[in-house]
């Protein structure tokens, strides 16, 4: 089953290379450090593959086309950078509401505003969540390592055509521009999701917005039989602009719901030892290999430290972090950013004071002495 | 067929003031797709938000309400993607020119196959009456209580110098001149521009004493003239109407697929 083709290529060429995998039809973006290799790599590799790529005006126009070519039936992708990812929040918004797929990865840098372009960050958790107005669901996933991107990019594919959701890929500037060894798996040795699509017959009148009973909503291609229409505003099961109080209320809960519900079909994560740990680092993304290292290291030793490193940050898998975190001691969150998963931690913990975080905010990768370094003090030993 | 299937009636009636120029439009819009024989199935509408974005909830085709400004963005990414769509995206003059008005300048930059309808009715009407970009210098809204102080854009010449491979101008008047433009613009292989000078009575009629509906209409027939022609001779001041530029230039998905055939190695 295992191929040969083995390549030591950046995080960001993996994430580009699976994104064909998961069969991209489409690309669209605007050049962002440090995310652009992204954009170069597909630039040179969609063609080939008879995809497209769009290199549009700005990082609006960038998600409005990545949009829009998904309603015609393609897989489609965008990938940005924290101001871009700024200005793309309003399309997002449009594609939670309208429940069109499509995937965005936003390659974290140092913010806030231009900040450090060129250096590592983790700032951008709360802004995937939240950065878009009003209420919502969000899927946001993220990888520490090649093989990770690429599984993860892929898992963003099948999450968002599942769902009928966008799904924000957060990586950050260190596993972007990191080059590793990754064997790129064989077609079919990693699932894919083909789009869901109605089976209602020419003629016969076609809801676009009625989800059947499991919550899914069977799509129609722009340029196929069944004419509908698409909106932002809240609509009925035509896809028609309404105000009425009970089908607004249907919608917004359908929206969340339909994420919310199926949270645990979406948690991705991964435990090194931590049956027996004393200490639990939880981290994710750059954050996450330094917290390994500093536990395979310590492991040797003896000491019972463990990670849980999570690949979906939303929805939040709290109900993993809690039984993980259940029988430790001390729980040490590793981010590059001033808490924002300690701070989802502290809720899905029971014992919240035992939560303590480990971070840099000055655009240089935590490394494993700095993460040494809070442990003993919250042992108590002195740095 | 009759003009009539090419509508959603479920979705009558419209929400547009009695008066408006936008129904004019929708009208010839839909005259001009019957001449043309176009199937429905092979028509999508994208707009983006205000009066005239409504238009793509009426008509019975693949139909898209975006965002505010944002119309020829998606549109691009539908196009692009399947380049045997006929796309259409009416605009209003706020909506195409002031926020939208990156995507304007770089879709007719990129002369990529699709038809942007600008109804210029030169005020925000449906958030009540402020100015837009084309209102022009002393004309009144309600956020230029005193006077507007700002400079309108012209919309052909922007579009022209921007590269739009077809660019027109009427009014909601001239319907016959109307329907014929659009039937143009549509067939036109390249980015079309079509500036339809749409009445609105409500906001800007009222604001700036330019009367009721007929009469601003009558207003479009006198304070305009066809290019090159005697009228326009003799009175400099008029509007011009008419085709602009019309021009063969390698539309944009065209010379993609000959980007992909480069890259496939053929």
């Amino acid at each position: 089953m295992e191929n040969n083709d083995v390549r030591f290529i950046q995080g960001n060429e993996v994430c580009a290379e699976a994104a064909l995998y998961a069969g991209l039809g489409l690309f669209a973006g605007y050049p962002i450090t440090p995310s652009t290799e992204i954009a170069e790599h597909l630039a040179l590799r969609l063609p080939q593959e008879g995809g497209k790529f769009l290199q549009m005006e700005d990082e609006i126009s960038s998600l409005c086309a990545v949009i829009g070519a998904s309603l015609t039936g393609k897989k489609t992708l965008t990938a940005t950078s924290g101001p871009g990812f700024s200005l793309m929040q309003e399309a997002l918004g449009y594609a939670i509401m309208a429940e069109i797929p499509c995937v965005i990865v936003n390659v974290m840098r140092g913010g806030p505003s231009t900040g450090l372009p060129t250096h590592a960050g983790q700032g951008d958790v709360m802004q995937a969540r939240w950065g878009t107005h009003g209420d919502h669901a969000m899927v946001a996933l993220t990888a520490s390592n090649h093989a990770d991107i690429f599984r993860m990019t892929v898992e963003a594919f099948n999450i968002a055509e599942t769902y009928r959701t966008p799904v924000i890929l957060l990586l950050d500037e260190v596993v972007g521009h990191l080059r590793e060894k990754i064997r790129i798996p064989e077609p079919g040795e990693i699932s894919l999701v083909a789009r869901l699509r109605t089976a209602v017959a020419h003629g016969v009148d076609y809801h676009p917005y009625l989800p059947r009973e499991d919550g899914r909503l069977p799509m129609s291609d722009f340029g196929d039989v069944h004419r509908y229409n698409v909106t932002g505003l809240y609509h009925d099961m035509w896809g028609f602009p309404t105000e009425k109080p009970e089908i607004v209320y249907g919608l917004i809960r359908h929206l969340v719901d339909k994420i919310e519900n199926y949270s645990e079909k979406m948690t991705r994560f991964r435990k090194y030892h931590t049956k027996d740990a004393e200490t639990l680092f939880v981290s994710y993304g750059a954050a996450a290999r330094s917290a390994l290292h500093l536990v395979e290291n310590r492991r040797k030793r003896g000491e019972r430290i463990g990670l849980l490193e999570l690949n979906t940050l939303w929805p939040f898998p709290a109900d993993i972090v809690r039984e993980a975190a259940a029988k430790v001691d001390f729980v040490l969150v590793v981010e590059m950013n001033i808490g924002q998963v300690m701070r989802e931690v502290k809720l899905a913990v029971d014992n919240p004071d035992k939560v303590f975080l480990a971070n840099r905010i000055d655009g240089q990768l935590i490394t494993p002495t700095d993460i040494r370094n809070i442990l003993r003090v919250i042992h108590g030993k002195g740095v | 067929m009759p003009v009539n299937d090419y509508i959603r009636k479920r979705f009558f009636p419209h929400m547009w003031c009695p008066g408006c120029g936008h129904g004019i439009v929708l009208n010839a819009l839909l005259r001009a797709v019957e001449a043309l024989g176009l199937d429905k199935q092979d028509i999508v509408m994208v707009s983006g938000i205000g009066c005239s974005a409504r238009i793509s909830g009426y008509v019975d085709f693949h139909s898209m309400h975006t965002l505010h400004g944002r119309a020829l963005a998606f549109a691009t990414g539908i196009k692009m993607s399947k380049p045997e769509l006929n796309v259409i995206v009416p605009m209003g003059d706020g909506d195409a020119l002031a926020i939208g008005g990156n995507h304007f300048i770089h879709a007719s930059r990129r002369n990529i196959d699709m038809t942007a309808i600008v109804m210029n009715n030169r005020i925000y009407g449906m958030t009540g009456g402020q100015f837009s970009p084309l209102s022009g210098y002393g004309t009144m809204g309600t956020t230029v209580p005193y006077g507007n102080i700002d400079q309108a854009f012209n919309t052909v010449d922007l579009a022209v110098s921007s590269g739009a491979t077809f660019v027109a101008r009427t009014t909601a008047y001239h319907v016959g001149e109307l329907e014929e433009f659009i039937k143009q613009a549509i067939s036109h292989k390249g980015f079309s521009v079509l500036e339809v000078l749409s009445q609105c009575p409500t906001h800007f009629g009222r604001r700036n004493k330019a009367g009721d509906a007929v009469e601003m209409l009558e207003g479009y027939k006198k304070q305009t003239a066809r290019i090159g022609s005697k009228k326009k001779q003799d009175n400099p001041e008029l509007i011009e109407r008419g085709i602009f530029v019309e021009k063969e230039q390698t539309e944009y998905c065209t010379e993609y697929e000959s980007v992909i055939s480069r890259a496939q190695g053929k």
